[in-house]
């Protein structure tokens, strides 16, 4: 795909940004153990336009975290080419922010000890660093909480100071690997709406893997259904929805409803058959 | 987002300090509540250490009063505490090379295979081998001074620092190592601000029984060869049958392990205040 080399217009404020781009093409990635051999992925192709939101749903073991492992260059691919920026995945990316389904913060440090990790890693500018931070932290709602220790937040808040560790650096592509996994429905929620939030806000890149069909759809501009065995794409979704999303209202939308029940329907005959 | 905000506020987050600090006087009753328990077995244990010797139930000789013990700690207090610094001196010195060493030996077993191959089979032989039966070989090379004492200190307190230590650096969380690498971060800085921290939970419980070893290996090195430290004067003691000074002497080393474990209890408290096991207080948040 090289029309990922071109500039995107940016969305909101119509202003020239980089190419923002993911690239996947024929990707394959098998893992080979002690006597077993793990096809992860077989013919992945995806490419994730400048400041788009692709949400990726599938059960697990479909190698959702694989693929954006691969993405973020930590894992190797057997086969198959992976951009990102339009440059060759060779090894770890530096030009992403990446958030897990376990928060992983220091225990030992505070929030916002924890925010700056990402810059001191970086060596960036410190002054420019420490106002990045506080802008985050009072756009996730953790003023007063800077110098709590990771075990005295609620998971909703642990995940949040992840957040803002991803972002902090403000980079051009956000990948989030079930980010919101570990957290109750009402916590989930609320954290769905915050990221479409910053997500407007701020104009990164999201790749978003999830296991709920509603965040998917909710937070996606597509919505890409991957099956395992081996894991593969089994169908893209583009998200008939407008750009910015009211939580309740989109929930009670017949748009979200029949793409909801779709996807439903084709993870549910493909566990059956694959 | 209102709602949001409010959810995550909870009831009173007064300062910017979210954990409460403790008052001085709040620390007070939490020491004497620590204390009050053991002090009253010790005074008990002494008290029944008393009935015997007033009852005269052995001799004299083979089981000294408290009374004579004490008169024996304050009347040589001049040589004993000669001979308590000299064993201190080598325990601490043991102690601290065998923290160095053994956590060096750590880094370099988790950063290479090829180290760890070559280094696991040496160090398990260096810990199975019987400290008390190469005491005398080190007598032979090094003479009567401290150092034989030193290195069996080391010899027998570095393999649970070996031990702790490769155990806290694998602990670390993988997702945090990749993360790590994608802000493109050194192997030094990863080191330094994540794996090390993370390990010190586990290298100062290993820490904590190496420092009590460390005594057993200075006194065993007394034992065998020398002419000061606590060891020395066990043996004359136990040679002219002076049971108080005996006794005396060996109140001396327990206080020395004791007081050695606790300063590395306090290193503890000071270095990791975050861990579960040094947490006080109640979290902030639930849910
Ligand atoms: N490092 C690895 N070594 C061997 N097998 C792996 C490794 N990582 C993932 N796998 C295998 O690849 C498949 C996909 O894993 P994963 O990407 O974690 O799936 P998902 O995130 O969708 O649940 C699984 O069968 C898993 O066991
Ligand atoms: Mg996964």
């Amino acid at each position: 795909m090289p029309e990922t080399m071109t500039t995107q217009p940016a969305a909101a404020a119509g202003e020239q940004r980089a190419a923002t781009t993911i690239d996947i093409t024929d990707l394959t990635c098998t893992f080979t153990s002690k006597r077993k051999r793990t096809t992860a992925l077989t013919d992945v192709s995806l490419s994730v336009e400048a400041g788009e939101f692709v949400s990726i749903v599938g059960p697990s073991g479909c190698g959702k975290s694989t693929l954006l492992k691969i993405v973020a260059g930590l894992v190797p691919p057997s086969s198959g080419d992976v951009r990102l920026l339009g440059n060759p995945v060779t090894g770890p990316q530096r030009e992403i922010g990446f958030a897990f389904q376990r928060a992983a913060l220091l225990e030992w440090r505070g929030v916002r000890a924890n925010i700056l990790l990402q810059a001191e890693m970086r060596n960036m500018d410190k002054r420019q660093a420490a106002a990045r931070a506080d802008q985050l932290i009072e756009l996730t709602g953790l003023t007063g909480f800077e110098s709590a220790l990771p075990h005295e937040l609620s998971g909703g808040m642990q995940q949040r100071v992840a957040l803002c560790r991803a972002l902090l650096h403000e980079p051009p592509v956000l990948l989030m690997d079930e980010p919101f996994g570990a957290l109750d429905a009402l916590t989930r929620e609320h954290m769905n709406v915050e990221l479409h939030r910053i997500w407007r806000e701020t104009g990164t890149t999201v790749v978003l893997v999830t296991h709920s069909i509603a965040e998917a759809v909710y937070l996606g501009q597509r919505v890409v259904v991957m099956t395992p065995r081996p894991g593969r794409i089994e169908r893209v979704y583009d998200v008939d929805l407008p750009a910015v999303r009211d939580y309740g209202a989109t929930m009670s939308s017949s748009t979200f409803e029949e793409l909801a029940r779709e996807i439903r329907v084709l993870l549910g005959a493909s566990g059956h058959h694959g | 987002m209102p709602e949001v905000i409010s959810r995550a506020a909870p009831p009173a987050p007064e300062t910017d300090e979210a954990p409460a600090r403790r008052t001085a006087a709040q620390r007070v009753i939490q020491l004497l509540d620590a204390v009050w328990r053991p002090a009253l077995l010790l005074v008990l244990l002494v008290f029944g250490w008393w009935a015997i010797t007033a009852a005269e139930v052995f001799p004299a000789y083979l089981v000294p009063a408290p009374g004579d013990v004490a008169n024996e700690l304050i009347e040589e207090r001049e040589m004993l505490a000669r001979h308590t610094w000299v064993t201190t001196y080598e325990t601490v010195l043991g102690f601290l090379l065998a923290a160095a060493i053994g956590m060096l030996a750590a880094v370099l077993i988790v950063y290479s295979p090829t180290l760890e191959k070559a280094l696991y089979p040496l160090i398990l032989f260096a810990q199975v081998i019987p400290k008390i039966a190469i005491a005398p070989i080190l007598v032979v090379w090094f003479g009567f001074g401290p150092m034989p004492k030193v290195i069996l200190a080391v010899l027998i307190a570095f393999f649970p620092v070996v031990v702790s230590g490769v155990a806290g650096l694998r602990s670390t969380d993988p997702e945090l190592l990749d993360l790590s690498a994608t802000m493109g971060a050194s192997r030094w800085k990863t080191f330094r601000k994540i794996r090390f921290p993370n390990a010190l939970p586990h290298l100062l419980s290993g820490l904590k029984v190496a420092v009590t070893l460390a005594v057993v290996g200075a006194v065993v090195g007394e034992f065998v060869g020398a002419d000061e430290g606590l060891g020395y004067v066990l043996l004359l003691a136990s040679g002219n049958l002076n049971s108080s000074l005996l006794f005396a002497d060996l109140i001396l080393m327990s206080a020395l392990g004791v007081v050695l474990f606790v300063m590395v209890e306090v290193a503890e408290k000071l270095l990791i205040p975050w861990h579960a096991s040094r947490r006080q207080g109640v979290p902030l948040t639930t849910s």
